[in-house]
């Protein structure tokens, strides 16, 4: 479960030259092992995107080293990246980015799609995981007809339904309450448990440390400390994954 | 079925508005295109009407001659040393030339005289609905088509009329014979069209030539050319693509309608494009993720060009149906607008073509695109 998933060595990055050179990133040195939720956490300009997107092989560092599940992306070209994004990482995204004209079932099978899995099996990978998100009564309906949590599940299940060894969350629950928002990172915290997978959550919102193994803190750029704790919501009353989230959803939603 | 022609559809139908101008763009292109070249076409078939319905193997015209009405003279003793070369077997005169056509009271109009060899199979008139060519054997008969009846003031077989203040009567009627030029073709006997356009009977300004079985036809044409001068000796198809050349290009005419497709290609192209950029602009970011979710830009650029070819499928089917109404529309005008199945094809293919030239702009921006920008927003 402590497998290394995306180690990065002394990552800097800047932008522009000359006197218009911004250090967007200095130094950073982070490992994301498999079974874990780390949070990274910073102020607004602090980097945390910088390196969300060099993490998520979207943007080359200036310096220092990134290996994804063993490869290193020194070097890499555009269409090598894209193929370690394809099979190694997921992504959910703040404002979800789910495709309008797609409807929320198509929406998740493009993520198999786009890597050539088509056809029966692929149908029902997509079922099992919108299920497993509690989306099975939606999945004719188009991401304008759900609620922001709603589709914010949509986008999680896109992004783990390919089966990949992290999951990369930009600030999940910025643009939700705090019901859907508590719902969304039970979901992630529960695919870093029960899956294995790394999951790295980007925020500036400390109500999500309680779903953390390890809390990373980012200011101007440098990784200023990392602290190890224990999640404080209990995922692990069941074995299966699917009966997991569901029964967190259910746990949480007798709280609401 | 992969997703990207369901994500290209959508894409495509969500802003209908756009859609539709996308469509219309294309149509009329499309049909701008198709009406010019039918145009075209239909304006190389008239030029070469006559030589094209002609069974021969070889016409002679004079040196100066560029198309059939050309002013061409020939003596009518040439026919003899053409007879004399190996591998003739037979040579019809023929007359062409213009007059003037009385109209009841007294107005006169220009047609072209067709001087007819019916004994030797020169330049025999067809597609007759009415009557027989053969009535060309009677003295001061001519054969018009049944299009030209009211400019030329006949009511149909039997009825007078008078080409150079000679009387003539209307022996059979045509379908379909016309001429591109304003002057409607009337066919007469040979003898009988030189003096309807003042010919001396020692001369003519055609002839046609039928070889003996297993003749080569450039040898006897070389044979002929070194035995006679101030000729030109042409296969049809040389004498059909020098009349067509000569009208369509040395006159400009061809140009012109060429140059027209070609506008109506660049219109069109521009539109689609324009359409798919504005379109692509809106889904940027849906292009984006598609990127940072790690699509290979096969994939990405088989949407954009499914949308591309989307807009070919649908707007070439409009375009198609227009230009087939309006081939029904022109078929009995003065000038038709002739779209051949090979046609069709070839346009099909040029509207595919123009529909992915225009996905270029599209393709280049999406290339563009940084997947980092999602995080962004």
């Amino acid at each position: 479960m402590t497998e290394p998933i995306i180690e990065a060595a002394n990552v800097s990055k800047s932008f522009g030259s000359g006197p218009a050179r911004v250090q967007a990133l200095k130094d950073a040195s982070l490992t994301l092992n498999g079974g874990e939720l780390t949070v990274l956490m910073g102020p607004s300009g602090s980097g945390k995107t910088t390196f969300l997107s060099i993490l998520g092989c979207m943007l080359a560092p200036t310096g220092g080293t990134v290996r994804v599940c063993g490869t290193s992306t020194s070097g890499a070209r555009p269409a090598e990246l894209a193929e370690i994004r394809r099979h190694h990482i997921g992504f959910v995204f703040q404002s979800y980015h789910l495709f309008s004209t797609l409807t929320v079932i198509e929406n998740v099978l493009l993520a198999l799609d786009l890597r050539g899995d088509r056809g029966p099996k692929a149908l029902a990978k997509t079922k099992e995981i919108l299920a497993s998100v509690g989306l099975t009564s939606k999945m004719s309906s188009f991401p304008g007809q759900l609620s922001g949590g709603e589709q914010q599940r949509v986008a999680i299940a896109r992004a783990v339904v390919a089966d990949p060894s992290a999951i990369l969350a930009d600030e999940p629950t910025a643009a939700l309450d705090s019901v859907n928002g508590h719902a969304t990172m039970t979901i992630l915290s529960a695919i870093a448990k029960e899956r294995g997978r790394a999951v790295l959550v980007v925020t500036h919102d400390p109500r999500l440390f309680e779903f953390a193994n390890r809390i990373v803190h980012i200011e101007d750029g440098s990784l200023m400390r990392e602290e190890f704790t224990v999640p404080k919501v209990n995922l692990m009353r069941s074995s299966g994954v699917e009966r997991t989230r569901k029964d967190a959803l259910l746990e949480y939603d007798s709280q609401k | 079925m992969s997703l990207v022609i369901t994500l290209a559809l959508r894409n495509l139908l969500q802003d209908r508005l756009r859609f539709i101008a996308s469509l219309m763009g294309i149509v009329v292109s499309v049909v701008l295109v198709m009406v010019q070249m039918g145009l075209y076409f239909g304006f190389s078939g008239m030029i070469s009407t006559i030589i094209d319905h002609t069974s021969t193997d070889l016409w002679i015209v004079s040196s100066g001659a560029k198309y059939f009405e050309d002013l061409s003279v020939l003596g009518t003793g040439m026919r003899n040393r053409i007879l004399a070369i190996d591998g003739v077997s037979e040579v019809a005169p023929g007359i062409v030339g213009f007059s003037a056509w009385s109209l009841p009271g007294g107005v006169m109009t220009s047609v072209i005289v067709v001087g007819t060899d019916i004994a030797h199979g020169g330049l025999i008139p067809w597609n007759v609905v009415e009557g027989t060519a053969q009535s060309l054997t009677t003295p001061g008969t001519v054969v018009i088509d049944r299009s030209y009846s009211d400019q030329l003031g006949v009511s149909g077989v039997g009825a007078i009329g008078q080409i150079r203040g000679q009387p003539v009567t209307v022996g059979a009627l045509t379908d379909g014979i016309r001429s591109f030029m304003t002057a409607p073709y009337v066919f007469a006997d040979v003898d009988d069209a030189r003096s309807y356009v003042g010919l001396p009977a020692s001369f003519t300004s055609h002839f046609v030539i039928r070889l003996k079985p297993g003749a080569d036809i450039e040898r006897t044409r070389q044979n002929i050319l070194s035995s006679i001068s101030g000729i030109q000796a042409l296969t049809p198809d040389q004498f059909r693509q020098q009349s067509r050349s000569f009208w369509l290009f040395r006159t400009g005419a061809g140009a012109a309608l060429v140059a027209g497709a070609l506008l109506g290609f660049i219109v069109g192209t521009v539109i689609v494009a324009q359409t798919l950029y504005s379109s692509t602009k809106d889904h940027l970011y849906e292009f984006a993720t598609l990127r940072a979710m790690g699509a290979s830009d096969s994939y990405i650029y088989q949407v954009i060009i499914s949308q591309a070819l989307f807009n070919a499928l649908i707007g070439f089917a409009i375009a198609a149906l227009i230009g087939l109404t309006i081939v029904h529309l022109t078929a009995k005008g003065a000038l038709q607008v002739v779209i051949s199945p090979s046609l069709i094809v070839e346009l099909f293919g040029l509207t595919v073509v123009m529909c992915i030239v225009s996905a270029i702009a599209a393709i280049f921006r999406v290339v563009r695109v940084d997947p980092a920008i999602v995080l962004t927003r």
